[in-house]
């Protein structure tokens, strides 16, 4: 005879301003089976809980329901303490009477009576529960870090150095990312490439970590603590073995007018290149786009020059399969290019540039080696306006966020170009001045007061050309909205922070959520800011919302220490909240046919065949068996199952089936 | 498919040459206009800063009256009648209480049914105008939008309202060259005209003065407002710049009249203040877009009243 304790919460007034608890405590003492039934103002708290351990012992119960918020928040809590009083945990089951009934009702009878209902159904449920033990599985202790901007390095030296392996794929031909293009980061002003190329190194260098560049995630199948990788190398053209990276291929190839990448379009490379001086690895790689061979078959002047013969006209792409335990997602970010806003001539004009480029000017490795020059015609511009929030808070152009890393930027653009050009006139448009941060704020008052910076508080309307000078119009908000016109040579728009091309389409194959932007989604905002609602999964950097240098570390040292305690166990511990096939005492054995529509419709691949022999080896019956370390718990097995072989522990369909019943069955004076 | 007609006011009035040129082209491009039956005014800029419900209602009014008619579609020229349709229809259908009450004063049962129509959607909609070309208007010419032709932008869902291309690339397709000009959008003075001719005559000289120095031979409009201000009040801007501007201000669909070979008093090309002359072909014609058997011709045959 099933002894069941319901415990009925007030969640403070979360609860027990539109429910009667009293009431669903009161009535519930007397579903059939109840043996125990009593209401408290936090059943979470530590008094609470005790609470359900001295009724377990107490009054001998052999099912635990409690009627409180969703099972998402505090499921493991009371199944917890459940385990502490010697009850299985999976004879605990919630009853969701806050997200299902008090905060979407008004208060009234018929939000109590649903909340009774609730408790009725959760109550049959329990009634038909049956002890579990957990399932333990295997953990290969071995990440894979996708992206190798700041956010990818920083996570995979970190679970490299704890002991770990790691697999980092960039899809780009060196690692170093939007980092590496920088010219100098605030707000020290310390050169970006000086404080990133040693970290690059140490990746190339550490044992621990296989670095696959110029790759990219196939597809990505498991789960927690097993996942498969499947990675494509894409074809460099190159045998990397033999490559000593000379360089005399770059140097010799005729096709040089190639709109750098690296260089956010303001260089040229050409069709054989490294990105960048310093790149990691530094082996070049061809672009078949654009290589004279490749599009007209002829020249390999690289094959001829090469002294090691590394050159590969004909290799493919390669795929490489690899088992990992966890995945760090750093895909990084971008920044809005395009037609998306005319009314700046971003896109028409040449020297309408955005952030990135800007960054290249100033840097000493970009194309104008470090000096100022704007880019029609090479001259040194006089007068530059930065423009902040081109596009970010700006519902008009679809983007309501806050990019967050440009106000810092810009203040350090307009800095960089004064230490540049001495006598030259820096103006910054801005709608405020975001510089929440360690000695962030201090950098902004020292761009507008030692260096001289012009803020003007207003957003430039529209910006033409005329006469060879850019005609920067906006307000000043500040002076009662006084138009302003500035004759700029430069216009640097600080363009709105958006997630990369591909991160869409990433998140399907890993199977991430993501938001409307298509940045990834942290599993809790506030509490679980680097992992994703998928297990196993991590996030580190831009990839999640538009984040600056020391943020993107933080989050990637935070997602590795997730990875690193994941590692730290030889086994996980998964619920048992799995597909099981029936099996039944001989003659039968399994009512199961051996159809295997189950084993077509997995998803996950865990049904398996099982061949039941007698002792004397003969073959007597072939049924399914699902494989407890794959099997997701998703049903989708149960419900092709054609003779009802295959139950969800947990979930089975007496359970469900017995939810439904205390539903239709109760008679009108139950509630 | 049925479109209706929709003149409004200053058809009728100081823009009679519009109406003339619109009705004239839809004559050769053998396209029905049949006006709207019993209209009224479309409220314009006083009835929406006097009472909300009467804004409304008269442009419901229109509209109902078309829908009665069968027409799917109404062509509405004036950018500020086109601006009030547009926003009635699009409040009406997404608040079905306020439909309810506007159909009540009006003692009508407005549906929505009839989409409003810009003079560009129209002759955009017009699928072999570039066979129909008799000689190209081979001149460079300012696209000027104003302000009420591409905005409220969320609303209209016409063109980008920033940097429209709409009216562009009609001209284009009639072998003129638009010009890359930063004045497209930018406030004409509008209804000031009347109150404040000091601020129309700096607003609008500002328009001229950009077009001009873009080498512009023409600036094009599609709204009466704007017509009024560039043109009518060229006296009022160049007095206040101390410059003279001999740029004509020619409607769209008196440019596409033109091509279509009419002639110019049917476009009513003689009422405009400033003279429809052109200066002679520049050195660069600018021939790129126009078809490649288009005869050169020289503008001066538009002189007003010498056909």
């Amino acid at each position: 005879m099933a002894r069941i304790g319901v415990f009925v919460c007030h969640c403070g007034e979360n609860i027990s301003a539109t429910v009667d608890v009293q009431k669903v405590a009161a009535t519930a003492a007397k579903i059939p089976g109840v043996a125990y039934s009593v209401d408290y103002n936090y059943m979470c708290s530590d008094p609470g809980q005790q609470m359900i351990k001295n009724a377990i012992k107490e009054k001998n119960l052999t099912g635990v329901v409690v009627a409180a918020c969703s099972p998402r928040m505090h499921e493991p809590t009371f199944r917890h303490a459940c385990a502490e009083a010697g009850l299985n945990p999976f004879l605990c089951e919630m009853a969701n009477i806050r997200e299902h009934c008090s905060w979407v009702h008004e208060k009234s009878d018929a939000t109590t009576n649903k909340a009774i209902d609730i408790v009725r159904t959760l109550v049959a449920k329990v009634k038909k529960s049956k002890a579990l033990l957990p399932i333990k599985v295997p953990v290969t202790k071995t990440a894979l870090v996708i992206g190798g901007g700041i956010a990818g390095i920083q996570a995979s030296l970190d679970i490299a150095n704890s002991g770990h392996k790691v697999i980092l794929v960039e899809k780009d031909p060196s690692i170093g990312g939007h980092m590496s293009q920088l010219s100098e980061t605030f707000p020290t002003l310390d050169c970006s490439q000086c404080i990133l190329t040693p970290r690059m190194v140490e990746v190339a260098q550490h044992p621990n970590i296989t670095l696959y560049s110029y790759s990219e995630l196939e597809s990505l199948d498991g789960f927690i603590g097993n996942f498969k990788a499947r990675i494509r190398k894409k074809a460099r053209s190159l045998d990397e073995k033999l490559c000593t990276g000379c360089g005399l291929c770059t140097l010799k190839c005729p096709t040089k007018k190639i709109t750098s990448e690296f260089d956010a379009g303001l260089g040229m490379r050409p069709a054989i290149y490294v990105p960048f001086p310093q790149a990691v690895p530094n082996k070049p790689v061809i672009d078949r786009n654009h290589c004279t061979y490749y599009l007209k078959g002829k020249c390999r002047l690289c094959e001829k020059v090469c002294p090691t013969q590394a050159i590969r006209f004909d290799q493919e792409d390669e795929i490489v399969e690899a088992d990992v335990g966890a995945v760090v997602l750093a895909t990084g970010f971008d920044i809005k290019h395009g037609d998306f806003f005319p009314e700046y001539g971003y896109g028409k004009y040449k020297d309408v540039i955005d952030g990135l480029q800007f960054e290249r000017l100033a840097s000493a490795s970009g194309p104008t080696l470090g000096e100022m020059r704007r880019p029609s015609d090479g001259k040194v511009p006089e007068t530059v306006v930065f423009v902040a929030c081109a596009g970010s808070r700006d519902p008009a152009k679809g983007i309501e966020y806050c990019s967050k890393i440009c106000c810092m930027y810009t203040a350090k653009h307009a800095m960089l170009y004064k230490h540049k050009v001495r006598q030259g006139k820096p103006y910054v448009f801005y709608m405020d001045i975001r510089a929440g941060g360690k000695m962030y704020e201090e950098f902004v008052r020292r761009a507008m007061e030692e260096d001289g910076v012009q803020y003007v508080r207003g957003r430039v309307s529209r910006i033409f050309e005329r006469g060879g000078k850019l005609i920067v119009k906006g307000a000043d908000t500040l002076l009662g909205a006084r138009p302003m016109e500035i004759e700029a040579d430069m216009v640097v728009l600080a363009t709105a922070g958006v997630a990369n091309a591909g991160a869409e389409e990433l998140a399907q194959k890993v199977h991430v959520s993501y938001d409307s932007y298509y940045f990834y989604s942290e599993a809790h905002p506030k509490l679980r800011p680097v992992e994703t609602n998928t297990a196993g999964i991590f996030l580190a950097g831009a990839c999640q919302a538009p984040k600056d240098i020391p943020e993107s570390v933080a989050q990637a040292s935070g997602a590795a220490a997730k990875v690193a305690a994941l590692f730290s166990q030889a086994e996980l511990v998964r619920d048992p909240l799995i597909a099981v096939v029936d099996r039944q005492a001989p003659p039968l054995y399994s009512t199961c046919v051996g159809c295997f529509l189950c084993q077509t419709s997995c998803p996950y691949q865990a049904i398996e065949k099982e061949e039941i022999r007698g002792r004397d080896g003969q073959l007597i019956k072939t049924v399914a068996k699902v494989n407890p370390g794959l099997c997701q718990g998703c049903g989708t097995c149960v419900a092709l199952c054609r003779s009802k072989s295959i139950d969800i522990q947990g979930f089975s369909h007496e359970q469900v089936y017995a939810e439904v019943l205390a539903l239709l069955n109760r008679g009108e004076s139950d509630v | 498919m049925k479109t209706g007609f929709y003149p409004g006011c200053s058809m009728k009035g100081s823009a009679r040459e519009y109406s003339e040129s619109l009705l004239a082209v839809a004559a050769a491009l053998g396209r029905e206009l049949p006006e709207i039956p019993d209209w009224n005014c479309c409220g314009a800029t006083a009835a929406h800063n006097l009472d909300q419900d009467l804004a409304l209602a008269l442009p419901a009014r229109i509209l109902a009256a078309a829908e009665k008619e069968g027409m799917d579609e109404v062509l509405v020229p004036c950018a500020a009648c086109y601006s009030r349709l547009s926003v009635t229809r699009h409040e009406l259908l997404e608040d079905e209480k306020l439909r309810q009450k506007i159909s009540g004063l009006i003692e009508a049962d407005y549906r929505g049914t009839a989409r409003v129509l810009n003079i560009i959607e129209w002759l955009s909609g017009v699928p072999d105008l570039e066979s129909r070309i008799k000689s190209p208007f081979a001149r460079r010419v300012a696209c000027y939008y104003g302000c009420l032709l591409v905005r409220p932008a969320g609303i209209l869902k016409f063109d980008r309202p920033e940097d429209p291309q709409s009216m562009d690339l009609l001209m284009k397709k009639i072998g003129a060259e638009p010009l890359d000009w930063a004045f497209k959008t930018e406030c004409c003075g509008a209804g000031f005209s009347v109150s404040r001719t000091d601020l129309v005559a700096k607003l609008s000289g500002l328009i001229l003065d950009d077009a001009v120095s873009r080498g512009a031979e023409a600036v094009i409009v599609a709204c009466p407002m704007c017509h009024l201000n560039l043109d009518m009040r060229r006296p009022n801007i160049e007095k206040h710049s101390g410059k003279k501007y001999g740029i004509p201000v020619i409607y769209i669909t008196q440019a596409i009249g033109l091509v279509l070979g009419i002639e110019a008093k049917k476009l009513g090309l003689q009422r405009h203040k400033v003279a429809v002359k052109f200066p002679p072909p520049a050195d660069n014609p600018p021939s790129a877009d126009a078809p490649a058997t288009a005869p050169e011709k020289s503008g001066q045959k538009y002189l007003p009243g010498e056909e």
